[in-house]
């Protein structure tokens, strides 16, 4: 089934890491066996890269905790290497992490270089977005990784029930979009040419994280954005590329946009205020974060929208 | 904590299970009229509410304040009665019910009045997806738009939408009556068996076996007869469908016989 949400704030930033949880929270039931965020930040002049070195469900033999840090101590010499300079760097479990530093090169290279250390996946790579995605519900990921205080101007979440692929980080959503900086997806549904799709990315350059259907949306809009497309435009040609059911929010640092496929089959709630446009799986998703009765609706199938900040 | 041989549920993944709810009784009762604000009440603790108040109170008039668009409310209601929701009902919100009026004052999500078998339900905002999903009687009026697959297998009464309707309006459509008086999505009718759908607006693309109708004195009959028990004013023109019959399950010969008559 899965649950889905978004908010973008029409006016500066908000505590949305509070009201994301809220809002997947609600959701629970939609998908109990992971939750994820994108959240955006301001965007500032460092590199926000959030990485782990295992799965939640990998086995704890004696060498677990040594394997990770020699891990982290190379991904840490790989980005000097590259001319990174780490400005701060924090562990956010056993097995997640988080470094920000300075660095005007390619950020594929960095990706790329990074994720050559076995078990080390990117989640997020930009310099407003952050991708934090563990197993359980909203509330207890959000506690794990400190998630109440992040103060941003947009965000999108998933809660996920596993039908395509296994319960496990990799198979979580949000999807960052590789190579591209600061865009992200999360989808509701199954993608039934997924094999034809992964096969044609993967001969172009592109690289797969896990045997989620969803992942390939968010490299698919990568693929289109760096052939030109505009981000809605990007969208748009999904709904004829991509086939089978789905519902998708996508965001990039300054705006966040939903597709909805032709059937109309996964449902998708929106409202459209002064101050925010949040849009749900649900309504009480809405609901949880605002106090007044609201006016909502259901975008229509083969529709595509897109908020700009 | 649990001891040796005693189940406990820990753990629901839909995040409902309530096995010890008790009816919360925080209404206000006025005779035969009622009203609870149910702004701190769980899915279940309003239903408690809802029926309590019905078959043992006996109150004939209840009004909802703060449904908060919870979903699954004012299901399976068999009696005649009148419920006023005071804002928006989630998903599944009004299945199965026989015999009330309904008011509510919000939106709803998808599915309202799924397999509803008689009563009014009157809904002054959207309605999701699957909207009047196999209802079986009643009449169902929305004043805003409704989602995709509205009357999916309805089998009798009537669905009244003033706003718009999404793709797959009326799919596998058995029986009834179901008035749209805006644009409708591709896939209207689309392997209907029976029943007439009038439509407004435009119609973007017409289902398989789906079929202009003609027009005759009863469908004025109707259209009339049901605005003014709305009070929805003078109907527009409407174009009206039905099912062509033209499909395979209309072919009622036998392999061997369609052998002859080719």
């Amino acid at each position: 089934m899965c649950g889905i949400a978004g908010v973008i704030y029409r006016n500066g930033s908000r505590a949305v890491g509070r009201d994301m949880t809220r809002m997947l929270q609600s959701m629970k039931h939609r998908g109990p066996d992971s939750t994820g965020y994108a959240l955006y930040g301001p965007v500032t002049e460092l590199v926000i890269m959030r990485y782990t070195l295992a799965d939640a469900n990998d086995p704890r033999d004696f060498e677990f905790a040594e394997r990770l840090r020699r891990s982290n101590r190379e991904v840490e010499a790989r980005l000097a290497e590259l001319g990174a300079e780490i400005v701060e760097s924090e562990q956010e479990t056993e097995y997640a992490f988080r470094l920000a530093f300075r660095y005007d090169g390619e950020l594929k290279t960095i990706a790329d270089f990074v994720e050559d250390i076995p078990r080390c996946e990117v989640l997020s790579l930009g310099r407003s977005l952050e991708i934090v995605k563990d197993l359980g519900d909203a509330e207890s990921v959000a506690h794990q990784y400190r998630l109440d205080g992040f103060e941003g101007t947009h965000a999108i979440g998933h809660v996920r029930m596993a039908t395509e692929s296994d319960v496990d980080i990799s198979g979580a959503h949000p999807y960052w979009a590789y190579p591209f900086s600061d865009v992200a997806v999360v989808h509701n549904g199954q993608l039934t040419n997924y094999w034809q799709w992964k096969r044609r990315l993967e001969r172009a350059g592109h690289r797969f994280q896990s045997m989620c259907d969803s992942e390939i949306i968010a490299v698919y809009l990568a693929e289109k954005l760096a052939n030109g497309s505009s981000f809605e435009e990007a969208m748009r040609e999904s709904l004829d590329d991509l086939d089978g059911v789905f519902t998708y929010i996508a965001v990039t640092a300054d705006a966040l946009g939903v597709a909805k496929d032709e059937m109309a089959a996964k449902p998708l709630v929106l409202y459209e205020g002064d101050d925010l446009v949040a849009l749900a799986s649900e309504e009480i998703a809405i609901r949880a974060i605002l106090d007044r009765e609201i006016d909502t609706y259901d975008p229509y199938e083969r529709e595509v929208l897109v908020w700009q900040r | 904590m649990a001891t040796v041989g005693e189940s406990r549920i820990t753990y629901d993944a839909r995040g409902l299970a309530e096995p010890d709810a008790a009816v919360p009784m925080i209404s206000t009762i006025e005779g035969e009229k009622a009203e609870f604000d149910a702004k701190e009440l769980t899915t279940r603790q309003i239903n408690l509410e809802l029926r309590w108040l019905l078959y043992e109170q006996r109150v004939k008039d209840v009004t909802v304040l703060n449904p908060s668009a919870k979903h699954s409310l004012g299901v399976g209601i068999l009696t005649r009665c009148r419920l006023t929701f005071v804002g928006s009902l989630g998903y599944f919100g009004l299945g199965l019910i026989d015999g009330p009026e309904v008011h509510v004052g919000g939106r709803v999500g998808w599915s309202v009045c799924e397999n509803m078998m008689s009563g009014v339900v009157v809904i002054d905002g959207n309605a999701g997806s699957l909207t009047g999903a196999a209802i079986r009687g009643g009449d169902l009026v929305v004043k805003g738009q409704v989602g995709a697959r509205t009357g999916i297998d309805q089998k009798g009464g009537t669905i009244i939408v003033l706003g718009s309707a999404g793709s797959m309006t009326g799919f596998m459509m058995q029986r009834g009556r179901m008035i749209i008086l805006g644009d409708v999505g591709p896939g209207l009718g689309d392997s209907m068996y029976d029943g007439t759908i009038y439509v407004g607006g435009k119609v973007k693309a017409l289902g398989i076996d789906c079929v202009p109708g003609e027009w005759t004195d009863a469908d004025s009959e109707l259209v009339e007869r049901k605005f003014g028990i709305y009070g929805l004013g003078s109907p527009p023109e409407l174009q009206k469908f039905v099912c062509g019959k033209q499909l395979y399950n209309y072919d009622v010969l036998e392999p061997s016989e369609r052998k002859l008559v080719l």
